[in-house]
């Protein structure tokens, strides 16, 4: 039976292998899949998109309370 | 507080969602479809032996790999909106959206992470038969995340197996079988699934056909447009036959949105199938909405009654039967849900203010009412009725329904025609000799996504004004910030994901040029 750490072994070698014989396309594509990413998570999440909730309400029962609020205003 | 919301920034948010949705699904459904033609093509090297398979295989894997790579995540940015310009919608359905978006997050990463890398490291590197299981569990896996979004999506257009929580603010998910076999989440899921197939069988063909066109690769292009085109004849007879179903589905949870989609404005025993018409304004108004006569109509009599109630003569209610009610035929008026809506809205108010005073005992038994089922069939059931003035507020935009609706339509049978047309001069191997199909397969293959697109906002758009039907309104939904913050993401995303479509079609463009030698 094959060692938990020969099996990872493999499995890095799978993925390293794989990355590095890598063609043309898969090279740019997956610069293009870290440019998103990046764009995505670090840009637009952390300096447009903050979760409005958790931003502005400490605790879920302060959320609960302000959501029931806007629910029960006046139209 | 809601009657401050910016109706400006009501349509921004709801703008940009439109256009994060669009591009989103722009490279959806050929991830979805291609990654079951080439489990097939697979299928086929491994069983047979024959080398040509592994190359058209591989080929068509590069073009999957190119729109994967740059799809994937493309629809994190919706749920980025739903905290940041939707927190009162997504506080109110959290914990229902929850479990379903946890168990596609799961399924997604642990496809993405395994089986689509052992698809593209593991050509000679594991056996064929193994790597052929992962072709098969990624396209299953794809589907099946897909399946995922869409119980969430059909939760809001028909919401089941919950229950309001007033203390939270929130539905509480207490039927996980109801939610997952909600009669829209099952017909939407197939609806969906299966217009994936037909696209990508199209962009299959339309490729292949290119390739004829300029007189290369003609073994595989000929092979591929076999393979796709039965694919797509299959799928895309699934696909009328899911459209059916799910028609019959909407008639009964979304009768305006249905009724929209025939611009059919008086009820009728014998309702007939409008094929093609064009809308003109009537004159008539049902409160600030328009009445639209249709003008050149060709229609089938009486099908469309057979096809709603799967009888003939049944009955097939209008928008002026909905709005106004029809008493003899069980239609209550939206006047009267509007009233139920508001008594539930106060019941939710007493909630709030016995909380606000620590009135546990008034707590307790208003919050009894939330689990009472009469309650929740004749009163909570119609709650988001309470935010509207009118009952003409409720109606959607009919052209557009109306017009996407058929397009649509229009187009889902003429890809039946393309795939026939594609088996039978593969079969009379003649397919070189009609160049004109070879040019129409190839420009069929924005109609595909056009097409595609074109269901979402059928069902996007009809469901208008509703985001949970029946329960949220759209601008109840919104959150309180700037219009001015929305337009400029609402441009950010514009531009990031035109450079993305841009990146996409060039480099799938370069390796289609360079085919399966490399």
């Amino acid at each position: 039976m094959m060692s938990a750490g020969k099996t990872f072994g493999n499995i890095f070698r799978f993925y390293y292998d794989g990355f590095r014989s890598m063609s043309w396309w898969g090279k740019r594509v997956w610069m293009i899949i870290l440019i998103k990413l990046f764009i995505m998570f670090l840009i637009l999440r952390l300096f447009f998109f903050p979760d409005f909730l958790k931003v502005n309400f400490g605790t879920d029962s302060e959320r609960g309370d302000y959501v029931l609020e806007q629910l029960t205003g006046n139209k | 507080m809601i009657e401050n919301i910016d109706l400006s920034l009501v349509n921004w948010s709801r703008g940009q969602f439109a256009l994060t949705a669009i591009y989103h699904w722009l490279f959806v459904p050929l991830t979805l479809g291609l990654s079951f033609i080439l489990a097939f093509m697979e299928t086929i090297y491994v069983r047979t032996g024959d080398e040509t398979w592994k190359k058209i295989t591989k080929f068509w894997m590069t073009l999957f790999g190119i729109n994967f790579a740059i799809g994937v995540a493309t629809g994190i940015i919706l749920e980025f909106e739903f905290g940041t310009n939707w927190s009162n919608y997504s506080w109110f359905v959290g914990d229902i959206f929850g479990a379903p978006l946890a168990v596609e997050g799961i399924l997604a990463f642990f496809l993405e992470s395994t089986f689509v890398a052992v698809m593209f490291f593991g050509w000679n590197k594991v056996s064929k038969k193994f790597h052929l299981a992962s072709t098969w569990l990624v396209a299953i896996g794809a589907n099946l995340s897909a399946l995922w979004i869409l119980v969430a999506n059909a939760w809001m257009e028909n919401p089941v197996g919950m229950v309001f929580n007033p203390d939270t603010a929130r539905n509480e998910m207490n039927s996980f079988r109801e939610v997952v076999f909600n009669p829209v989440a099952v017909d939407k899921f197939f609806h969906t699934v299966t217009s994936g197939f037909v696209l990508a069988s199209v962009f299959v063909i339309g490729i292949s056909s290119w390739f004829l066109i300029r007189k290369r690769e003609e073994m595989l292009a000929r092979k591929s447009i076999f393979i796709a085109g039965i694919f797509g004849l299959v799928s895309a007879l699934a696909l009328a036959l899911t459209g059916d179903t799910s028609a019959r589905t909407i008639a009964k949870v979304q009768p305006v949105k249905f009724a929209a989609m025939e611009a059919l404005y008086e009820g009728s025993d014998d309702a007939g199938l409008t094929v093609i018409g064009a809308l003109t304004d009537s004159g008539e108004r049902i409160g600030e909405k328009k009445v639209h006569d249709i003008k050149m109509k060709i229609e089938i009599p009486g099908l469309l009654s057979v096809m709603t109630t799967g009888q003939q003569g049944g009955y097939v209610p209008g928008i002026k039967d909905l709005i106004n009610g029809n008493p003899e035929r069980g239609i209550i008026s939206v006047s009267e849900m509007m009233e139920r809506g508001r008594y539930a809205r106060q019941v939710l108010t007493d909630y709030k203010v016995a909380k606000e005073l620590g009135d546990t005992d008034s707590m307790a038994s208003l919050a009894a009412k939330f689990e009472d089922r009469d309650f929740n069939d004749n009163y909570f059931k119609y709650f988001g009725y309470s935010y509207f003035e009118h009952p003409w507020q409720v109606i959607p935009s009919v052209p557009v329904t109306f017009y996407a609706f058929r397009v649509m339509v229009g187009l889902g049978f003429f890809f039946i025609l393309l795939f026939v047309m594609a088996i039978w001069f593969h079969r009379r191997e003649t397919l070189e000799k009609n160049r004109w199909f070879l040019w129409l397969a190839l420009f069929s293959i924005p109609l595909a996504y056009l097409a595609s697109e074109l269901g979402w906002i059928v069902t996007e758009m009809g469901r208008q004004p509703w985001i949970i039907q029946n329960l949220m309104p759209v601008h109840v939904a919104v959150s309180n910030i700037s219009a001015g913050a929305v337009q400029t993401t609402f441009w950010l995303f514009a531009v990031l994901f035109t450079a993305l479509l841009i990146a996409e079609v060039s480099i799938m463009v370069r390796q289609i040029r360079i085919g399966p030698k490399h």
